[in-house]
């Protein structure tokens, strides 16, 4: 079978999973990238190629405008934790199940492994590192912290800025809809009846606002 | 020498309290760094090939591609050509590179010439696994043949309960650096001082040179105990740079595939009772896999272990799939499911209510006291007597019901060493070569060492996690607590009688008559004769203050700081929607006998989340193979599923706190909760249904197949 024709490429291009959709999402030009790689994408259809080679782009981390080299396929969660070292989202799935990765992107909360580096170019990211300042407790993690939300502590980061985002949106939350808002999180240890606590105290305790 | 043993319950002052976990705000944070989160400088990024086919032969492996890869640093091999693979997910190459998607570039440009042999991968029919299922021979006792006969009611029913695997949420992995002599390992472990040892054999050094570090660790349940074949060879890829470091940790898949399971098992089960409901024969035909190696034997009959006429019969099946490592309480949750069930068909055999046939038979345990007084307090917190019907009672397509399960376990305190240190300016140090996994073992360590110097935990650093400190045991089979509340007890002990005899002559007394309480030293029952502990410390002189302190299992009985054996039961109440065959977890009970409780807040967290792992287990949960390409199919966190928020109900936690137990000393508590929790949920389901649901996890698939025809409405 070969995909090599133009009205294959009209397709993908229209549902919106083609490479050079992504591409131009992240407003990076050709240029940029490397001449030929387009060029190249019908073929890479047809056996599976892999675009290796970096390129520099900026991030705007926690406030702060922040240049990192990184590859067209590395995920936002690699870039902060291979190339940056903000560690604080972990990756546990790699394939947005888990939640472990949680970051927020202009105020949304999305699974970092789930979004490319080059996509996030132009907007602002907040990571774990930049909800508080480094010796101070965020209320989210604080509540965390007093209802022992957390054992060997792997998934609490995600689950932090989850609950972070949920507050944002839902300050008043019932438990129903602690457990469903914060669902998209994976605890191995079993921490949820202490994270059910915790984020229904910290409801109480911190009302709103992006950042702390 | 001086009085260890701990001072009466009333007394402590802050063990038995409810501290937060010191390592909590670090964590939760999202500043502490894992094993996982080190990039220190010049680091290589890894990639791991691993065997696409269960049972297989290499015929070559053709490397050249791969390594002419610009920022490829080294391949090293874990196989050679002729290797026979034994499972799919075998490791077959280690590519260090510059960066992550260098490396498993280098991963695909890797070229294997194959021989695909036959492999086996399923267990769930005996009869299909041939030469693959070897006997363990016969157990018989008593008569179990007259026991039968003689028998007014006879139950036989057929359980299963499939492998799962630890899917700790830090994979396996580490960052190592070897350089000349000397190699810095930082593994995600369980096993801070004794896994150099290991790691020292398989590289051929001498343990000595290892520095091994471990601050913070992503789960382990069991499987982080060795260094793995991964870590030795990113140790050598280490070397063969220059010494720049090098992060491997295994990606999901790899991780859920080979980095340990929990062994399946499967049993008929065929037991003989009075009407009355005395149990008087026991018969189990039983088999299980852990992978090639086979797997491991379950202990049964399960907590009832006095039925006068047994026989059981075991075989271990050997798969082409990834090895079993040790599963938070080995063998027993498997076990109890097992037991439980099969006990639940025979009181509905009976037209008995279950909890009633487990206390006419209380007498066939070891601890009948124990279990009588616990069952009666699980199901008064889960309202039994209001909850309990006859199985499948009820009206409507919703159903709910009610179960039990049962548990035991050893623990002990393992051999731990520990140092105190009191510092001429009063600060002091405890140091022991532990790991805290989660469970709030340093919270725990300086809550003793605090309760033991008469200090505020603030005033108390304590420092495990490397392998230069004195050596404990690693963290399995719940020893950890016992052995490290024990070590650190007498070592703060002996160092405190230094301090007394230092400051003695100025309280003009002698140093036996001296105690250390709120900070100060004073004359025993005299608190006007009294200094600060910083004055007391200033006594001392310039060196500081160094004593060991030891936990020694042989002695433990005798000093009776640590002890074993911790029994528990947990109930269920579920609700099964017949029409759709979905589970909904309405609340799980667990009562927990727990000896003496440093610190209740993170006990009751491990607890918590036992019950939630035994929800996972009961109700999601299962790896499942492909007979036709030998591999797994679910090795993601989609389809190898986990329980979340929404899935839990309420949870009850009951530690046993109280004084007859807190005189037995410390007990660990990591498996004994982790064993009920399973068989109570799928004893539960089959009291909603009035129909067996004969293997977990109880997918809404398994309840519709076992309603078959039958109606609910
Ligand atoms: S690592 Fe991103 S969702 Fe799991
Ligand atoms: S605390 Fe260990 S995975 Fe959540």
């Amino acid at each position: 079978m070969s995909s090599n024709n133009d009205s294959e490429k009209d397709k993908r291009a229209q549902s919106g999973f083609s490479r050079r959709s992504w591409l131009r999402g992240a407003g990076i030009g050709t240029s940029v990238v490397g001449a030929g790689v387009l060029e190249q994408e019908a073929e890479a259809q047809v056996t599976p190629k892999v675009m290796s080679g970096e390129v520099e782009i900026t991030l705007d981390i926690n406030g702060r405008k922040r240049s990192v080299k990184v590859e067209p396929r590395t995920t936002l969660l690699d870039a902060l934790r291979n190339r940056m070292d903000l560690t604080g989202a972990k990756r546990v799935c790699d394939r947005g199940t888990c939640g472990a990765c949680t970051v927020s992107i202009g105020g949304k909360i999305v699974y970092g492994c789930s979004v490319l580096a080059v996509d996030a170019v132009g907007k602002s990211i907040q990571t774990i590192e930049g909800i508080a300042t480094e010796g101070q407790l965020h209320p989210v993690s604080a509540a965390f912290v007093n209802n022992d939300a957390q054992q060997c502590g792997y998934c609490t980061p995600g689950f932090v800025m989850a609950a972070k985002g949920f507050l944002d949106k839902h300050p008043n939350p019932t438990v129903e809809q602690v457990e469903k808002g914060l669902a998209g999180n994976i605890c191995r240890c079993g921490t949820y009846v202490g994270v059910r606590k915790a984020v229904l105290e910290a409801a109480k305790n911190y009302k709103g606002g992006s950042n702390a | 020498m001086p009085e260890y043993k701990w001072p009466p319950m009333g007394k402590r002052k802050v063990m038995g309290q409810r501290i937060n976990r010191l390592d909590g705000p670090v964590k939760s944070a999202g500043r502490a760094k894992y094993p996982s989160d080190l990039n220190p400088q010049g680091l290589l990024q890894t990639a791991m090939l691993t065997s696409p086919y269960a049972h297989a032969k290499i015929r070559s492996i053709n490397l050249d591609a791969a390594k002419a890869i610009p920022g490829v640093s080294g391949i090293n091999l874990f196989v050679q050509p002729g290797a026979e693979i034994q499972w799919a997910g075998a490791e077959i190459a280690l590519v260090a590179a510059n960066t992550e998607e260098i490396a498993r570039d280098a991963v695909r440009a890797i070229k294997i010439d194959w021989e695909v042999l036959p492999h086996v991968v399923k267990d769930e029919n005996l009869a299909k696994a041939g030469t693959r299922a070897k006997a363990a021979g016969e157990q018989v006792t008593g008569d179990p043949e007259k026991a039968f006969s003689e028998a007014n009611v006879t139950l036989e029913g057929e359980y299963g309960i499939p492998v799962i695997t630890h899917c700790c949420l830090e994979p396996h992995g580490n960052v190592i650096s070897w350089k000349g002599d000397k190699i810095d390992y930082w593994p995600s472990t369980q096993a801070v001082s004794t896994v150099a040892t290991q790691l020292a054999t398989l590289i051929n050094v001498p343990a000595t040179n290892i520095n091994v570090t471990c601050d913070y660790m992503g789960g382990g349940f069991g499987s982080k105990f060795p260094p793995d074949s991964w870590g030795a060879e990113s140790a050598k890829l280490s070397k063969g740079s220059g010494g720049r470091p090098v992060k491997v940790f295994l990606d999901r898949a790899t991780e859920l595939t080979i980095a340990g399971v929990r062994p399946s098992h499967y049993a008929k089960i065929k037991i003989g009772a009075k009407s009355d409901g005395s149990i008087t024969a026991w018969q189990s035909d039983s088999w299980s896999s852990g992978g090639f190696g086979g797997g491991g034997m379950s202990p049964i009959p399960y907590v009832f272990v006095n039925i006068p006429n047994r026989r059981n019969n075991h075989a271990a099946v050997s798969l082409n799939s990834g090895p079993q490592r040790a599963w938070r309480a080995p063998n027993h949750p498997q076990a109890a499911f097992l037991t439980c069930s099969a006990l639940t068909d025979l009181a509905a055999k009976l037209n008995m209510d279950p909890l009633a046939l487990l206390h006419k038979n209380a007498g066939l345990t070891l601890r009948a006291d124990t279990y009588r007084n616990q069952l009666e307090k699980a199901a008064e917190l889960i309202d039994w007597k209001n909850k309990y019907h006859a199985p499948g009672e009820g009206k409507g397509t919703l159903r709910r019901g009610v179960g039990i399960g049962v548990a035991t376990w050893g623990g002990g305190g393992h051999a731990s060493k520990c140092k105190v240190t009191i510092h001429p300016d009063g600060s002091v140090e405890v140091e022991l070569g532990s790991q805290d996994l989660g469970t709030g073992n340093r919270t725990c360590i300086s809550m003793v060492a605090a309760e033991s110097l008469g200090l505020p935990m603030s005033a108390i650093k304590v420092k495990i996690g490397n392998n230069s400190y004195p050596a404990s045991g690693p963290s399995g089979g719940s020893t950890t607590i016992g052995g490290v509340s024990t070590s650190t007890r007498k070592a703060s002990l002996n160092a405190l009688e230094k301090l007394f005899e230092k400051v003695a002559p100025a309280l003009g007394v002698a140093a036996d008559q001296l105690e250390a309480v709120d900070s100060r030293i004073q004359v025993k029952g005299n608190p006007n004769k009294a200094m600060s502990w910083k004055q007391a410390a200033q006594k001392m002189g310039p060196s500081p203050i160094e004593e060991m302190g030891e936990n020694v299992p042989a002695q433990a009985a005798r000093e009776g700081l640590n002890t074993l054996g911790a029994a528990g039961v947990q109930m269920a109440e579920v609700e099964v929607d017949t029409e759709t065959g979905i589970v909904k977890m309405r609340k799980l009970v667990a009562v927990q006998d727990c000896g003496l409780v440093v610190n209740p807040k993170t006990a009751e967290s491990q607890v918590f989340g036992a019950c939630i792992m035994s929800i996972c287990a009961a109700l999601y949960e299962e790896r499942v193979m492909d007979a036709v390409t030998g591999r797994v199919l679910n090795p993601d966190m989609e389809f190898y599923k986990l329980a979340g928020l929404p899935d839990i109900g309420e949870i009850v936690v009951h530690m046993d706190i109280q004084e007859v137990h807190d005189k037995r000393g410390v007990i660990g508590l990591g498996e004994p909760c982790a064993i009920g929790g399973i068989a109570a949920i799928a004893n539960a389901v089959h009291n909603a249904l009035g129909v067996r649901v004969p293997t977990v996890p109880v997918t809404s698939d398994r309840v519709l197949n076992a309603l078959g025809n039958k109606r609910y409405a």
